[in-house]
């Protein structure tokens, strides 16, 4: 077996892994997994409605997982990517409540304001680990908190006290009136275009240019990377911001397509801590991600349907997600496995 | 309210909100000591509160007003063993420890909350009848001053968790067993070649700190919530983490960052009842802890202070 194609394998075992032990743990909970299942694959594919939103539901699922992603090229653990989100979700409604601009400004306008705001987010924990050297995992959690509580507290002066910032401007909009008409009016939006983009921007950036071949090196050796000449801080803050850009571009997902407002929120989304198994089961690359964002993103939204035709809880689905990150993080058991098998047919 | 009595009303509270820090940070710096990341104590956190609540709410019939002590140990095993599954994946199977962190986190309110809504049918479980108790300490707290400050109305938990940092550092620095566990953190090679099994003495450590974070979140359950909810645990295992790391991976240095956050905690939360302090916003409150961690990570502590192994996997003849 070449060494390519245990690289696809690992996460294709670890899916399967994660569905059989969420099926073992209906069973032994007493519900019937079968039913589950078939609740669950109704969610996704039931009906035109449906697929809409699981399309709907993958967008920002392909935007946290590039930003998970990209920070890991760079050796860097983004787990920020939830504050990022939020911070850009907030800005790109603001800029879409606020200014009366002609579509053509005011919605890419309002689409930057979300990648500045995540990308400034990110900057800081990026600053930190470049100039002090200071873990980003330990900053990135502790500015999800700052986001969590700050935009709740913007969004309440915006709304003079309320907790919505009202209904954005058509003009700022992602709607599209082509994917309502024929996926029976779900929210679907022209966001997951955006998306598709930044995948390729991504692929663009860290395998044609420069700056991705430095970014890239940092991320294996720094030491050797500094010894070449290359500005090992400047890379770092780099990545960061970059990544957060794309989980800023994730929240604008929301605030643009999806809810086309932003509201004050008691919790995470859970959408960047997703954007980790996304990251995790496309191992990095940008088309591993499109692959992870559909699984996760499918299971998120399908497993809505759990409770009312099963009557499973939807965590079942957290659980499924959980384990198969876990089984990612045990590749190397897999692989042992897997050459230990290749070996067997290789005597036989 | 004078500034004696702010201070009789703030230490107390900060002390009751540290408790549980202390117990997990505690918890970390045996994982962390021993050369494996455990990012996971959230996760494992969350499992001890939710373990306490159901054992507290299924058997507060049989043991009375004990029960929250046996719901406590009952958290404590069940995050104990919980935690085998990151010492498994991070130990022997070369994990990478921070993502097997991050699956434990995800896994230990995935789990939680599958079961409080098969078993409750809602979202969130009862309250408890039967929480700990403060009580004065006898003696001690008639002393002037601090005895008001430190030993009217405490928990006896809060006892607990500071004799569990000092005997922390007992064992780390005083036993065979705590020379063993920070060798096998700081070199492993040369602990195995001393023939120390470096396997062994990380699984115990992780599981130690699945066990301490097991009983920080029981006590948080069980003191401060008094139910569980997808928001009883949210981010306490992480400030722990941040405790532990602001301490220096030194278990009386864990005990006083505790105890700082748990005073920023504390503010955040009755800080509307403290003259000056009142007249701050909430949302300034709000991210204290926050951004005092943040401050704390990057102004106080020097460079390569982590033990060296920690987040390696030990494997035998790799040089």
């Amino acid at each position: 077996m070449s060494n390519r194609v245990v690289n696809i394998l690992v996460p294709v075992i670890s899916v399967i892994l994660g569905l059989l032990v969420g099926a073992i743990v209906m069973l032994v909970s007493g519900y019937d997994p079968v039913k589950g299942y078939l609740a669950l694959w109704n969610g996704i594919f039931g009906d035109a409605y449906a697929i809409g939103e699981t399309i709907r539901q993958i967008t920002p699922y392909i935007l946290a997982g590039l930003a998970v992603a990209f920070a890991f090229r760079t050796g860097l653990f983004n787990i920020g990517v939830e504050g990022q989100l939020i911070v850009g979700w907030f800005a790109a409604a603001y800029v879409g409540i606020t200014f009366d601009l002609p579509m053509y400004i005011h919605l890419p306008l309002a689409i930057i304001a979300a990648a500045v705001a995540g990308g400034l987010w990110a900057f800081i924990p990026g600053l930190l680990k470049a100039k002090l050297q200071v873990h980003e995992v330990i900053v990135t959690i502790m500015m999800n908190y700052i986001a969590l509580h700050t935009t709740n507290v913007l969004i309440k002066i915006v709304s003079d006290g309320g907790d919505n910032t009202g209904t954005i401007k058509e003009t700022a909009s992602l709607k599209s009136a082509f994917f309502e008409s024929i996926t029976d009016y779900s929210r679907l939006h022209n966001g997951i275009f955006i998306a598709l983009a930044m995948v390729l921007l991504m692929w663009f950036i860290l395998e044609k240019t420069t700056m991705g071949y430095e970014l890239k090196s940092v991320g294996f050796n720094q030491h050797a990377s500094q010894y070449a000449g290359m500005n090992v801080q400047k890379n770092i803050i780099l990545s960061m911001v970059i990544s957060g850009a794309f989980a800023g571009l994730a929240g604008a997902m929301e605030a643009l397509g999806t809810f086309q407002y932003a509201a004050t929120k008691g919790g995470f989304t859970g959408i960047g801590f997703d954007g980790i198994a996304v990251a995790l089961l496309g191992a990095n690359t940008p088309l591993g991600v499109i692959f992870g964002a559909v699984l996760f993103g499918s299971l998120k939204y399908g497993a809505l349907n759990m409770p009312n035709e099963a009557g499973i809880p939807v965590e079942i689905v957290s659980i499924v997600v959980a384990i198969i990150i876990f089984f990612v993080a045990c590749g190397y058991v897999i692989r042992y496995f897997l050459e230990k098998m290749n070996k067997k047919k290789e005597a036989k | 309210m004078s500034f004696l009595d702010v201070l009789y009303f703030i230490i107390p509270s900060a002390i009751f909100y540290a408790s549980p820090l202390i117990f997990t940070a505690i918890g970390g710096v045996f994982s962390e000591r021993s050369g494996v990341v455990n990012i996971g104590l959230e996760g494992l956190m969350v499992m001890g509160a939710f373990i306490g609540i159901l054992f507290n709410l299924m058997f507060v019939d049989t043991f009375g007003s004990l029960t929250p002590w046996f719901a406590l140990i009952a958290a404590m095993l069940v995050s104990g063993l919980f935690s085998v599954m990151h010492a498994v994946a991070s130990i022997s199977f070369r994990a990478n420890q921070t993502i097997s962190g991050v699956a434990i986190n995800l896994l230990g309110v995935a789990i939680a909350l599958f079961s409080v809504k098969m078993i409750y049918g809602k979202g969130q479980t009862d309250y408890i009848q039967e929480r700990f108790i403060r009580f004065d300490i006898p003696l001690l707290s008639d002393i002037p001053i601090i005895g008001p400050m430190f030993f009217k109305d405490v928990y006896s938990t809060s006892i607990l968790a500071v004799g569990v940092a000092v005997l922390a550092w007992f064992v780390i620095y005083k036993t065979p067993f705590g020379l063993r566990l920070r060798a096998v953190g700081e070199h492993p090679m040369a602990a195995d070649t001393m023939g120390v099994n470096v396997t062994k003495m990380r699984y115990i450590a992780v599981i130690l700190s699945g066990a301490l974070a097991g009983i920080g979140g029981a006590v948080y359950a069980q003191s401060i919530s008094g139910e569980f909810s997808h928001s009883t645990i949210n981010g306490q295992g992480f400030m722990a983490l941040a405790a532990m790391i602001f301490g220096k991976w030194h278990p009386l240095g864990a005990l006083g960052a505790a105890i700082f956050f748990g005073f920023a905690q504390a503010l955040s939360i009755v800080g509307g009842q403290i003259p000056y302090v009142d007249q701050v916003p909430p949302y300034f409150l709000h991210i204290l802890p926050y951004v005092l961690t943040i401050l704390a990570v990057a102004g106080f502590i020097g460079k390569a202070n982590a033990p060296k192994a920690s987040g390696i996997p030990y494997i035998k003849g790799k040089r």
